[in-house]
């Protein structure tokens, strides 16, 4: 089943051409990576997929489908009065505490975390609220703008484990932003690359070669790989 | 006499008190204190209308508020300008036209406010306006927590940022119109911003902040009118001094909050 079509989106700020006919589609299920390097357009992309932003084209998605997003980060005073339990449950006005006990589980969160203060939590931890924000909402597509931005290199395989581990146990169909190529390697069906144009798309293993990759960010970039002589 | 006036300007100012903390606890959630605070002067000339033409100040503040507010939600979306900008150019282009509309011995009540001249019907009035406005923050609070910290991430949850932030600015017109009568235009936006900052210091949960708030409003304005009544001057300076005094009493209780 098809989830997501998008036509020719074009898409201009203050007259700048960011997005220049960008034509992709997204199964249900799928998880598609976007890449590309910084200032190609992809957290626009998101923006004009969730409608903050005018455009022209087509964007298609599924009818009566519901849409997770989870920005990239979100700047929060570490004294900001809000608690996490506050903040989840302004999800919507029907959140039960069972919902939010079952989905920190899915996030891979303790359920004491509930009554810390939202700027109180690390980078991480918050990520995953955010997730498990976005989880509350029952979506059947989630949009991941750089779920990794401002983690560590630890936090950063935790965190797409436990997007492999959301998409696991749910129906999710999941597209999401990121610079981690390797990453991308070992969790997405579908790679996009963009650089203000749809310059390829496909699986990861025929689009992420250095002779493409060099093509999408310039200069060099590519797997190195490393013969152990053990 | 004297008390019956003392009762009547207790109660305008809690319940002027408690919508002000109120929204202010927003403005500083939205990092808009100084914006928060030269917008409130944008009520000058709308106050120097209504001396002139002689008709309500109260609704001159309100209009020119509300004409500003609407200005600013247009050309934040029109221009991509930031905010606080735009509320500089307003704040100064106001505080300029007020000064040189309003008569010269108005000018100081307009500034700080008089409590004295207020009615029995005007105290109603600014009554059932605090409590409209008291009902509108408390139906909308959550949705304007989560557009605070983030517009997409309201947006995601179907939350409709624009008409959101325009009911906000609304909300602001309406209560700095009607607290500038107590505490005059130049300080009205302490009152609006100085128990919400108070209560920051102490408060881990959004439901606390926005109580402790009402709180230092409340004890603020009783404050400020008892002694306002008793040295027999303008009730605005001695509000601002008392809760600018529970600000610094709550920046010692600020650490606490973490255990």
């Amino acid at each position: 089943m098809q989830m997501l079509k998008v036509e020719n989106l074009t898409l201009a700020i203050d007259s700048t051409p960011v997005l220049e006919n960008i034509s992709f589609k997204v199964d249900k299920g799928e998880i598609l990576a976007i890449i590309g390097p910084n200032g190609a357009g992809k957290t626009t992309l998101f923006k004009a997929l969730l409608n903050l932003l005018p455009y022209k084209g087509k964007i298609e998605w599924h009818k009566n489908i519901k849409i997770g997003y989870v920005p990239q980060r979100i700047e929060i005073d570490k004294d900001v009065p809000l608690t996490v339990l506050e903040f989840l449950k302004m999800r919507g006005p029907k959140i039960s505490i069972q919902k939010i006990h079952n989905i920190l589980e899915l996030v891979q969160l303790k359920s004491d975390i509930l009554k810390f203060g939202l700027g109180e939590v690390s980078v991480g931890q918050r990520q995953r609220l955010l997730v498990a924000w976005s989880f509350l909402g029952d979506p059947d597509v989630i949009l991941f703008d750089e779920p990794t931005a401002d983690v560590d290199i630890h936090g950063q395989e935790s965190i797409y484990k436990m997007i492999s581990h959301l998409r696991e146990k749910s129906e999710v169909t999941i597209i999401l932003i990121s610079h981690d190529i390797n990453i991308v390697y070992q969790h997405a069906d579908n790679v996009m690359c963009l650089n203000h144009k749809n310059i390829c798309m496909g699986k990861p293993a025929d689009i992420l070669k250095t002779n493409q990759l060099q093509e999408l960010y310039g200069g060099e970039r590519g797997f190195y790989y490393h013969e152990h002589q053990h | 006499m004297e008390h019956s006036l003392l009762i009547q300007s207790l109660v305008a100012a809690i319940f002027v008190s408690i919508s002000a903390s109120l929204l202010g606890s927003f403005v500083i959630l939205k990092k808009m204190a100084l914006v928060g605070d030269a917008l409130s002067h944008v009520a000058l000339p709308g106050l120097a209308f209504g001396l002139i033409f002689n008709f309500n100040p109260f609704i001159g503040a309100f209009l020119t508020l509300f004409i500003a507010v609407l200005g600013i939600w247009f050309l934040k979306y029109q221009t991509n300008l930031p905010i606080d900008t735009l509320v500089g150019i307003f704040f100064t282009a106001s505080l300029a036209i007020g000064v040189l509309l309003i008569p010269e011995h108005d000018l100081l009540e307009a500034m700080f406010g008089n409590i004295a001249s207020l009615t029995i019907q005007e105290t109603n009035v600014l009554i059932l306006l605090s409590i409209f406005i008291i009902v509108l923050i408390l139906t909308i609070h959550k949705k304007l927590a989560i557009n605070m910290l983030s517009e997409e991430l309201a947006h995601s949850a179907n939350i409709n940022n624009k008409k959101l932030e325009f009911l906000y600015l609304f909300i602001f017109a309406l209560a700095v119109a009607i607290g500038v009568r107590f505490v005059g235009a130049l300080l009205m936006g302490a009152l609006v911003i100085i128990p919400a900052a108070s209560s920051k210091n102490i408060s881990r949960s959004l439901n606390s902040y926005m109580s402790w708030s009402v709180i230092f409003g409340i004890v603020s304005a009783v404050i400020g009118i008892l002694f306002s009544f008793k040295f027999n001057m303008s009730p605005g300076p001695f509000i601002i001094i008392a809760g600018a005094v529970l600000f610094i009493i709550s920046l010692f209780f600020r650490k606490l909050r973490h255990y």
